[in-house]
């Protein structure tokens, strides 16, 4: 396969794996301010359910995936009643110790419970290899997770620009005093999209388990680039997520073959120049 | 206690910034471990050589409000070219220690351009984004750092010729305490200049600083400076010490762990980093046999207390404390 | 040299589809007091805040004195003499509020950037700092936290930061809002205190304190000037009775 194409291929599912992950921060920051760095630690959460499932008691991929979700979901809304709702107004620095705290909990109990090895997952056969087409190789489960983002990505723009839900978040997110002059019931709103979020970086989490492995560093590993992500894309934004999302998975793919010298070098200096050039992210308010 | 006269307000200015028991009390007990654990002085010269780093980093952040994630660059830079230098023949501590000083500084005044002009979530990034990036430059700039290995070779001479540095650590704890209160006394000076008043004003309402007339990005910009100058003595003094560099000098761990041991101690008030780091180095000492992991599972527990329950780090709770049975602290 | 304190010409400023500001022009001889009323989002603060810098214009030119200074920063302005207040307060809150002053001062005669010596060796600056608040009734409180002061000595404290930096011409945003009425004699002194060589423009919807100060008032609506006179002839237009004050209390 031609090295461009194949570097494209592989950086736009690198790419949609990011956004899984992001999009659920991206909103919630937007909407609430609450900078929530542990949003990894529920993608971690995801991909440990999922290898339990699959090695433990014997469930396939496919239906471990909703499982991951709906733990990470469930997750959140426990810590999020329990804990993170009495930092709603404390300061940028507050809110990032205290989930920087939760990492660190969080990394210790995976590395307690799992041992600090990768883990080790078994594909179903038919994700598994590469077929070729028109005269191009690719991976099948690169496919199915360019697939599977698709598809939910449609879906959240769908639910955000057609259902009354939708039309609350964007509200929430563009004026909160004023949504809640409205009438609307933003705290609860708040929590469902916390879950929501949190729940698809869950699935995010055990979808990544085949393409980067799983291990207890996971949680942070990754919050470097989703934290990039969504500082580039703009707060609260879906579609800037995805455009992030995009250009630090094409760029990160692309660098590490066409010039592995640079290494994660690239898109840092990327990142850093997107961000002078627009601080509040490529969608965000300005 | 309020005054309505003039002479009466200067009194209670000046009361402010006089020396208190406490401090002195403290800088006496630095002195303590040469005779009560001389066993001790090499952990000693680091908690010397990390408290002078965390001052630095107390200076933009606790006090001017600046978030930085990559202020160990400046510490890394310092280090190497203390470390360049030793390994390319020249190993005189203090030249070393002020030709390190320079390139920590200038490093930090051309990136001030940048960090001055962002704030929020722009300037975390931003912050972490430089601090990343020069790890990886030193990492790959593997002929001249050592890369992965680190600097090998550096040999520190004698201080003033005749004071060597050694295993036992009298020299090193002696150095690194010396320049710490030096740097510290500078520091303390500064806190109370209009400097130190416009820094504060900064981190209490920037945006109010340009309505009453402020240079609000030449004043970062200077503070900046100033503190990737102390970061990058730190630095070296690291260098010289144990004789070592490595990647870590520069690296995003101790970029965090600045980060936790000031906020530990308390943000704002300078002893606070210093308490901060013997809390937090003393204990990572006694837990050294511990996994690395559990040890951050006892880290993170520590930050959420902090922010639940003593949001101003150990010696606000202090303060809060002494103000509780009636002292003045 | 003009008499002419401040004024603009073809100010326009838009947020998408919302005007704000619709070729604004303005023009306040020295010395003069001028009331800014309007309903609420009728484009007052905006103007301020095109006006101190604090928001770029699409188009349009502000002239202090005989100096444009429509491209200058915030703080430049403030160094030319335009400094404005806030509406809501906008302080230091862990600074005292003689720190606060004199910061003020200090940064006026760039003294702010020196490092190596301690801020009681500056006494001039004190002394001043500690005169402003003693004029604004503060001293007795000149050592208390900005934010343990109450809401109208906070207000008064505003007015002392402005005062600080020495303007030409002073621009109030709502200088009574949210002041209990007890507290208020003590703002209004204030507000009439101010010299004569200052030029004010504020932003009130409390009629007394327009009719008391202003010698001028300028009527906005819509991001537009509507109409502008003294405060006997406003009160008596037929348009700004029904956009404004035909509703309630005064009249």
């Amino acid at each position: 396969m031609p090295p461009f194409f194949g570097v494209l291929f592989d950086g736009l599912a690198y790419g949609m794996l990011l956004f899984l992950m992001s999009v659920g921060l991206s909103v919630t920051l937007g909407m609430m301010n609450f900078v929530n760095l542990a949003h990894c630690s529920f993608a971690m959460l995801g991909a440990y359910v999922t290898v339990t499932l699959m090695n433990s008691f014997g469930w396939t991929f496919l239906a471990a995936l909703p499982v991951a979700f709906v733990a990470a979901a469930l997750a959140s809304v426990i810590l999020e009643r329990a804990f993170f709702r009495r930092f709603y107004n404390s300061s940028d620095l507050d809110q990032c110790l205290l989930t920087i705290g939760i990492v660190f909990v969080s990394i210790a109990a995976a590395a307690y419970f799992y041992g600090t090895d990768e883990q080790p997952v078994q594909l179903p056969i038919y994700l598994r290899g590469s077929f070729d087409f028109v005269g191009l190789n690719f991976s099948v489960y690169r496919l199915f997770l360019i697939g599977t983002a698709l598809v939910i990505s449609i879906a959240l723009v769908m639910t955000l620009e057609t259902t009354r839900f939708g039309a609350q978040v964007r509200a929430a997110v563009n004026n909160q005093r004023m949504a809640r002059g409205l009438g609307i019931n933003v705290d609860g709103l708040f929590a469902v999209t916390f879950a929501l979020g949190s729940g698809l970086a869950g699935l995010g989490g055990a979808l990544a388990i085949e393409l980067v492995g799983l291990d207890p560093s996971f949680a942070f590993t990754y919050l470097i680039y989703v934290l990039i992500v969504v500082s580039v894309g703009g707060l609260g934004s879906i579609s800037g997520s995805f455009a992030a999302a995009m250009v630090l998975g094409i760029s990160d793919t692309a660098g590490k073959y066409y010039a592995p010298a640079l290494g994660s070098f690239l898109i840092y200096l990327v990142m850093i120049v997107l961000l002078m050039w627009r601080p509040t992210g490529l969608f965000g308010r300005r | 206690m309020t005054t309505q006269t003039l002479a009466g307000s200067h009194d209670v200015l000046r009361a402010q910034i006089r020396w208190r028991w406490s401090e002195v009390a403290f800088w006496l007990a630095t002195l303590l471990p040469f005779v009560l654990a001389p066993n001790y002085l090499v952990l000693a010269s680091q908690v010397a050589i990390t408290a002078l780093f965390v001052l630095s980093f107390d200076l933009i952040l606790g006090f001017s409000g600046i978030v930085s994630l990559g202020h160990a660059a400046y510490f890394g830079t310092g280090a190497y070219t203390a470390g360049l230098l030793s390994v390319w023949g020249w190993g005189e501590p203090l030249s070393g220690l002020a030709i390190a000083a320079l390139a920590a500084g200038l490093f930090g005044y051309l990136t001030s351009f940048i960090v001055a002009r962002f704030r929020h979530l722009a300037l975390i990034m931003i912050t972490l984004g430089i601090g990343l990036v020069i790890e990886e430059v030193a990492n790959h700039a593997s002929w001249l750092t050592g890369g992965f290995d680190g600097l090998q070779g550096i040999h520190t001479w004698p201080l003033f010729n005749t004071f060597r540095f050694d295993l036992y650590g009298y020299t090193a704890y002696s150095y690194a305490l010396v320049v710490l209160f030096l740097i510290f006394l500078v520091a303390r000076r500064l806190i109370h200049s209009p400097f130190g008043l416009a820094l504060r004003g900064i981190r209490e309402n920037g945006q109010r600083m340009p309505a009453i007339g402020a240079p609000t990005r030449a004043h970062i910009r200077t503070i900046y400076t100033i503190a990737a100058i102390i970061a990058g003595i730190a630095g070296a003094m690291l260098a010289q010490t144990t004789e070592t560099v490595s990647l870590e000098s520069l690296g995003f761990q101790r970029s965090a762990d600045v980060l936790v041991m000031l906020i530990l101690g308390g943000t704002g008030r300078l002893y606070g980093g210093l308490v901060g780091t013997i809390v937090y180095m003393v204990a990572r000492d006694q837990f050294s046999g511990l996994n690395p992991q559990y040890w951050y599972f006892w880290i993170g527990l520590l930050l959420i207390a902090v922010v639940m329950l003593l949001p101003n780090g150990i010696l606000g709770g202090l303060t809060l404390l002494a103000r509780r049975l009636g002292m003045k602290p | 040299m003009s008499g002419t304190a401040l004024s603009a010409r073809g100010l326009n400023k838009s947020f998408g589809s919302l005007v704000v500001a619709d070729d604004v022009a303005l023009d306040l001889p020295a010395g003069v007091r001028y009331a800014l009323i309007g309903p609420n989002g009728a484009g007052k603060t905006t103007l301020i805040n095109l006006m101190t810098g604090m928001l770029r214009p699409d188009a349009g030119a502000i002239f202090l004195g005989d100096n444009e200074i429509t491209a200058l920063p915030p703080e430049q302005r403030v160094r030319l003499g335009l400094v404005r207040t806030y509406q809501v307060n906008s302080l230091f809150p862990h600074l005292t509020a003689l720190e606060s002053v004199t910061l003020a001062v200090c940064e006026r005669r760039r003294v702010a950037r020196n490092w190596w010596r301690e801020l009681t060796a500056y006494s001039q600056e004190i002394d001043e700092a500690h005169d402003i608040l003693a004029a604004l009734t503060l001293a007795a409180v000149c050592h208390r936290l900005t934010r343990e002061l109450a809401y109208g000595q906070q207000r008064l404290l505003e007015i002392a930061l402005a005062l600080a930096t020495r303007p030409k011409v002073l621009l109030l945003d709502e200088p009574a809002a949210g002041v209990p009425r007890e507290e208020s004699k003590e703002l209004f002194a204030a507000i009439a205190g101010l010299s004569r060589d200052i030029t004010v423009l504020f932003i009130e919807h409390d009629m007394d304190l327009v009719f008391r100060f202003a010698s001028r008032v300028i009527v906005m609506v819509g991001g537009r000037v509507l109409v502008e006179g003294t405060p006997s002839d406003i009160a008596a237009d037929q348009r700004v009775r029904a956009v404004y004050l035909g509703k309630s209390h005064h009249g």
